[in-house]
């Protein structure tokens, strides 16, 4: 076969994947066959008394409603950062696009949040909402608005959103340019010719040209909201007020690290685990299906 | 040429074994200043005796603090001793296995050893069934009322702090009607306007005796006390009198930038105010509703002791006898209070600070002592003591919120949070039986 013309030896191939194998043995199915493990243990922090309880730790999750919150929360905020940091990354990437003078400064300007640590972005965040020596608050309190994100649910969230939108919006933006900029001119110039109103004209050629784009960011940034926005959550709000901002991740983290029950925190992992999975081959099974290429 | 070799390794050997001395490491959650006073007054340890050598490491905050050191022990790298906060205290008493217990360890290692030294409301929330010491109270705090005197004078207010909360009415108003913004914020809800508010009034927090009787306790702090103290709470948050900064001790900004008058805080919060107030401020006890008790009760200790863990060589509990004693020094003792404003754990260093005219000097820092030592605690003011605390902790301070935003009545919200701290209890009671 011709085939065998090219890889004429058999064990290359995996000696040549083999670095790449064992980091994902050793950093992720290692942890997560511990954390399925794990999930069905009940112990005390110390694991003096480790008992196997099969699915208690899933019932009493399933059971809990402060669970369900959490789950309700996690989704309100995965979809409103995935919204709001990709409809302003494309209305900026739109205007970059057809800036001519010193475009690279822009694009450079509108790059660079990226570079910023989360856990960094999210003090600098914090600091400009505090409500006792930020700016945004100051400002907000000369037009007669009491902002206090520490009681105001609402403004928690707005808060948590921004800060985890805000970094994500550069990403979006440079895919979202480059979407841009790959679309033929003449398809554009065409349009405008037949009398196309630039509205018209973004609208039914320009995104629909961008969706297989859009569809790859979507996915990139609900995970992104998933799990990677703990940083963020843990420097402003602390999951609160209430459980108002306490995503399924903090919750993870409160459970196994602060509170020391493994075995419920595992549990969690678990279903974040199964979560994560499904909504990956949902996405790219159905969804990707319509979307055109 | 062999033989002087010989006598060289010899005496090389001998020594190193007379410099050998016993290192153990100790882990701790004191950041900033505190965390360079530790090392001080570590550092003055080992240069005191030439036995032992005490390493102290900064480990992050109490949680970071806590759960490094479990998962050290479950690996087998443990410190020698881990500070662990108050609400830490049921996990560690329920691992048996893995803690010295301080009187055990006193008892046979150390001669100087007396536990009637020590401060019994201090020593009582550490201690076993039987009264005796588990753990070193290294640093206990309590909570109490600072107040802005500028403020106070401009509103035409005596120069104390409220002694009651009924009187935090009129104090607050009166700042109001002054053009204040706001009339006193707070750091550590649940501690101070719940589990101290309990303490206060001699109302139980959970059956039991708070916890110390088994692991079968369960909340009861939604009861008449705490259910009118949240709910006048609450309505002061509507009207200015009181205003949320926050879970921990955010509210300190709010009382440096003088938005705030008052300020109910840890008796420890008084060398950060001290450092940042740019005003006078006095330092006066938690308030009481004079219509729930006649004489209030003692206040009960929040902060951190050190937890002596098992799994070492015997000469490393040498050390830590050593060190522990040396700890108990009035001078040390002394010297740490005033520095900090953590409280004496011992009354031989309460009479000295007062020798050394340090109360005299500083009016208000004997407030936390006397606060802890005017009256006998009872079962309701011992402590507490409950597993999966700080999940409770985090469940109260979302009930708190959620009165303070006004989504739910103080009634509501409090039994909302007895019900699921007490699933907590259960989930503990199941892991540790």
């Amino acid at each position: 076969m011709h085939d065998n013309a090219v890889f004429s030896h058999k064990v290359l191939p995996y000696f040549l994947i083999a670095p790449q194998l064992i980091i994902t043995l050793v950093f992720f199915i290692w942890p997560a066959g511990q954390a399925l493990y794990q999930s069905f243990l009940i112990e005390d922090a110390f694991g003096f008394s480790v008992e196997f309880v099969w699915f208690e730790n899933f019932i009493y999750l399933l059971e809990d409603p402060e669970y369900w919150n959490s789950v309700r929360v996690t989704f309100v905020f995965s979809a409103l950062v995935a919204l709001v940091g990709m409809i302003l990354a494309l209305l900026l990437a739109a205007m970059a696009d057809r800036v001519v003078k010193g475009a690279g400064a822009y694009k450079t300007l509108l790059i660079w949040p990226y570079a910023v640590a989360p856990v960094v972005a999210a003090v600098l965040w914090w600091l400009m909402f505090n409500p006792s020596m930020g700016v945004l608050p100051f400002w907000m309190d000369l037009f007669g608005y009491d902002w206090n994100h520490y009681v105001n649910s609402g403004e928690a969230m707005t808060v948590v959103v921004i800060a985890s939108a805000w970094k994500q919006i550069s990403y979006n933006f440079l895919f979202f340019l480059a979407g841009l900029q790959a679309i033929p001119r003449s398809l554009i110039e065409a349009a405008a010719i037949d009398g196309a109103s630039p509205f018209k004209r973004f609208w039914q050629i320009v995104f629909p040209l961008l969706s297989p784009t859009a569809f790859f960011l979507l996915v990139v940034n609900i995970v992104y909201a998933f799990f990677e926005t703990f940083g963020v959550i843990h420097a402003t709000t602390l999951g609160g007020p209430g459980s108002s901002t306490k995503t399924l991740v903090y919750k993870v983290y409160e459970d196994g690290f602060v509170g020391l029950d493994l075995g419920g925190s595992a549990a969690q992992s678990v279903i974040l685990m199964i979560i994560v999975i499904t909504l990956t081959v949902v996405q790219f099974r159905y969804v990707e299906k319509k979307v055109q290429y | 040429m062999n033989k002087k070799l010989l006598v060289l390794a010899v005496s090389a050997l001998g020594a190193s074994q007379a410099f050998a001395a016993t290192e153990i490491e100790l882990w701790h959650a004191m950041g900033g200043a505190l965390g360079e006073k530790v090392d001080e007054i570590v550092s003055e340890f080992n240069g005191s005796q030439s036995d032992y050598v005490v390493n102290a490491s900064y480990r992050g905050n109490y949680n970071d603090t806590m759960t490094g050191a479990i998962a050290a022990f479950r690996s087998g790298e443990q410190p020698d001793i881990v500070q662990v906060y108050e609400v830490g205290t049921a996990t560690m008493m329920a691992a048996e296995g893995a803690i010295y217990p301080m009187y055990q360890m006193m008892d046979e290692l150390s001669d100087g050893f007396d536990q009637d030294d020590y401060l019994s409301t201090v020593t009582g929330y550490y201690a076993d069934e039987n009264g005796n010491m588990l753990s070193m109270p290294f640093n206990s705090s309590t909570p109490v009322l600072y107040y802005n005197k500028a403020m106070f004078a401009d509103a035409g207010l005596p120069d104390r702090g409220p002694r009651t909360w009924e009187e935090m009415d009129e104090f607050g108003n009166k700042l109001l009607e002054a053009g204040y913004d706001c009339g006193f914020t707070t750091a550590w809800q649940s501690w101070i306007h719940l589990e101290n508010l309990s303490a206060r009034h001699d109302v139980p927090f959970a059956t039991q005796a708070n916890g110390f009787g088994g692991l079968d306790t369960e909340l009861v702090f939604n009861s008449d006390v705490q259910v009118a103290h949240i709910e006048q709470m609450g309505e002061w948050q509507q009207e200015g009198i009181f205003s949320y900064s926050g879970r921990t001790n955010e509210g300190s900004a709010k009382f440096y930038s003088e938005e705030c008058g008052m300020y109910t805080e840890s008796s420890a919060g008084y060398a950060g105010i001290n450092a940042n107030a740019q005003f006078e401020f006095g330092v006066s006890p938690l308030p009481y509703w004079a219509s729930a008790i006649d004489t209030p009760q003692n206040t009960i200790i929040g902060g951190a002791t050190l937890w002596t863990l098992r799994g070492q060589d015997d000469d490393h509990y040498e050390a830590v006898a050593a060190f522990f004693d040396y700890l108990s020094q009035p001078e040390v003792q002394a010297d740490w209070h005033q520095f900090s404003g953590y409280l004496p754990v011992t009354y031989d260093a309460i009479e000295l600070t007062r020798e050394q005219g340090f109360y005299s000097e500083n009016p208000g820092t004997d407030t936390s002592i006397n606060q802890m030592t005017s009256v006998e605690p009872t079962a309701n003011s011992r402590g507490l003591r409950l597993g999966n605390f700080p999940q409770i902790r985090g469940i109260i301070d979302e009930a708190l919120e959620s009165v303070w935003n006004g989504d739910a009545t103080a009634q509501e919200a409090l039994d909302t949070a007895t019900d699921r701290g007490n699933d907590q209890l259960r989930r503990f009671e199941r892991a540790n039986r």
